[in-house]
């Protein structure tokens, strides 16, 4: 690779916001130098970057899995439901799915 | 009645198959002893005592009844807790899951009751299973039972403390980068890491899903290999599940026989950052193998020097998409959502709330890392340098039968040491990881104690996937060689623990 790698706050911000994980300014302070220091040190695989080797995803090859088109058992609404944060009428109750600025 | 605890789980099995001893009666010694030491050790995170005496009463009465079960119906077994199972919540001790009960059983789980074993309880781990120590656990660290101030290792503490605490003869654990035989090590106890797709993944939480693999811990060779058959083979619930019979793990524990095996010891694994006490009981366990009749190979796999670095890429890639689906919609917790709150802004607050430390690091590592403009340099160059690994294993099994190497660099580090040094931890893991970048079979067993402090060390064999057994036969020919010599197990040397008087069930924490 050769050149610094260096991850800013800010970018790190844009990586949580992207994430959807809220951070708090020190968090974010101690996010930006560890990954920094974790993303040097891992910077040395680049140097294949180049090379005409197959990426290998799996360690087994992977093939599509098909079933016989039969009733099988599947967990049921009121089990499904039970470990909601939020039900309503038997179903999940979610937030608004809109911003403000969103909205007409 | 207490020396049920330390009995091995083939013997329980038999005693209890015989008549001799029965089930409830094995498991409440069990709780008794959690009873006893858990509030020191914290290797379980949930109880589920009520389910686990109605599984042994009614394994006592099927053999009251003249059934004809298997080698462990009856023995107690303690299960991660990123296993799913009806009795109890499952948590990957996360706050985000904090109380979630899983409306199914995983595979794993479900083999286990068919097979007449008796759940215990759930075990803590690293959140998510991220960690080599179980200080990530949002529920605190796992202590090790050698020394209580000092980590059991991790992501699967909870499991091997419980077998080194003698809180149960058996355990669950699964494996990412070292999750079973890092822990194994740092305890003294046995763990293996199946070939991937040996063993289904089916409601178990996913880590990172192509090199997460389910496995065995026991306190032996033969128990860890029995509860492998157990759990072991073909499950049309895990696409990624091999389609073959399972590797006669049993009968190459009970063989044990190293006569002409080549035994590949790697160049790379040794050396700088291996503690001596380490290298020199590894020594003496390759020196006790050829005393068996073993052969010598030095191998070189130049490509395990980019192992780690490869997996610190391609295990967040895949940590930053299988997290995503903690979201605070359908199950776990919910955070902000207070009427005005978006959809978005919600899953935010849930997600900063929910994750600890280390999994936001991983989640944004990987997100950076699968991020356009810097895939090639990271992602897509991990995936190669996981080929040149996979191809070093394939030369090296050219010329050997299995590879052996410390399984961790160090003895059982202080709670504590690590937990703001990230790196210095993921280094836990450096022998372990080129296993799962490649599926092959690998597994821990104890070597002896190091020199320098009197902590346990652990022995890795590696064998090529679907040769899981060869495992089996090395691991339990070191082990007849090395209680030879010391006149006992390794875990007849753990100190006594301070036992609390207390017996009530302490439930779920």
């Amino acid at each position: 690779m050769g050149q610094q790698m260096v991850l800013t706050r800010s970018e790190v911000a844009k990586l949580a916001a992207l994430a959807r994980i809220e951070l708090s300014d020190d968090e974010l302070d101690d996010m930006a130098t560890q990954l920094d220091i974790i993303l040097a040190s891992v910077a040395s695989v680049g140097e294949v970057a180049a090379q005409d080797i197959p990426p290998t995803s799996h360690a087994v090859p992977l093939v599509n899995v098909m079933r016989e088109d039969v009733v099988s058992w599947t967990p049921n609404a009121e089990g499904v439901l039970a470990g909601a944060p939020v039900v309503e009428d038997g179903r999940f109750r979610v937030p608004r799915i809109l911003d403000d600025d969103e909205e007409a | 009645m207490s020396e049920l605890i330390r009995t091995d789980a083939s013997e329980l099995g038999q005693l209890i198959a015989s008549g001799q001893a029965s089930s409830v009666e094995v498991t409440r010694a069990h709780f008794e002893r959690i009873a006893q030491v858990d509030d020191d050790v914290h290797a379980f995170l949930a109880l589920t005592e009520d389910a686990a005496l109605a599984q042994a009463a009614r394994v006592d009465e099927r053999i009251a009844a003249g059934e004809k079960l298997g080698p462990l119906a009856g023995v107690p077994i303690a299960v991660k807790d990123l296993l799913c199972y009806t009795q109890a919540p499952t948590t990957a001790s996360s706050r985000i899951l904090e109380g979630w009960v899983p409306p199914y059983n995983s595979t794993v789980v479900n083999r286990l009751i068919d097979a007449g074993l008796v759940i215990l309880g759930k075990t803590n781990l690293d959140e998510f299973a991220m960690g080599s120590s179980t200080e990530t656990s949002a529920y605190g660290p796992t202590h090790n039972p050698w020394d209580l101030s000092r980590i059991p290792g991790g992501s699967g503490g909870g499991s091997a403390a419980a077998l080194a605490a003698f809180m149960a003869p058996l355990a669950i654990g699964t494996d990412t980068g070292g999750s079973i035989r890092q822990p194994a090590a740092v305890t003294g106890t046995v763990g293996v890491k199946p070939t991937y797709g040996g063993v289904s993944r089916y409601g178990i939480i996913a880590m990172a899903s192509s090199l997460d693999q389910c496995g065995p811990d026991a306190r032996n060779v033969l128990d860890a290999a029995l509860l492998h058959e157990v759990i072991a083979g073909y499950d049309p619930r895990d696409s990624t599940s091999i389609n073959v019979p399972v590797p006669g793990v049993v009968e190459a524990a009970r063989r044990a026989d190293v006569k002409g095996l080549r035994i590949g010891v790697v160049k790379e694994l040794g050396g700088e950052g291996y503690a001596p006490g380490v290298e020199k009981r590894v020594g003496e366990a390759i020196d006790a193998l050829v005393a068996a009749g073993a052969e010598l190979v030095e191998v070189s796999c130049p490509h395990f020097e980019q192992a780690l670095a490869a997996y610190y890429l391609i295990m967040p890639a895949e940590v930053s998409s299988n997290l995503a689906r903690y979201d605070g919609m359908r199950y776990g917790l919910r955070a902000g959502d207070d009427g005005t709150n978006s959809v978005e802004n919600v899953m935010r607050l849930t997600r900063g709330k929910g994750f600890g430390t280390e999994a936001k690091r991983r989640i944004i590592l990987g997100t950076y890392a699968l991020s356009a403009g810097y895939y090639d340099a990271f992602y897509g160059s991990a995936q190669k340098m996981r080929t040149l690994i996979a191809r070093d294993f394939a030369a090296a099994f050219e010329v050997c039968d299995v590879l052996v190497s410390p399984a961790t660099p160090t003895t059982a580090f202080k709670i504590g040491e690590k937990v703001d040094d990230p790196l210095a931890m993921y280094k836990s893991d450096l022998c372990t990881i080129p296993a799962n970048l490649a599926g092959i079979a690998a597994g821990s067993v104890p070597c002896g104690l190091a020199d320098e402090d009197g902590l346990p060390v652990g022995f890795q064999v590696m064998a090529p996937a679907l040769a899981d057994d060869r495992i089996y036969l090395v691991a339990a020919a070191l082990e007849h060689a090395l209680e030879a010599k010391w006149g006992a197990p390794l875990w007849s040397r753990i100190p006594e623990l301070s036992v609390s008087d207390k017996t009530s069930d302490k439930g779920d924490k």
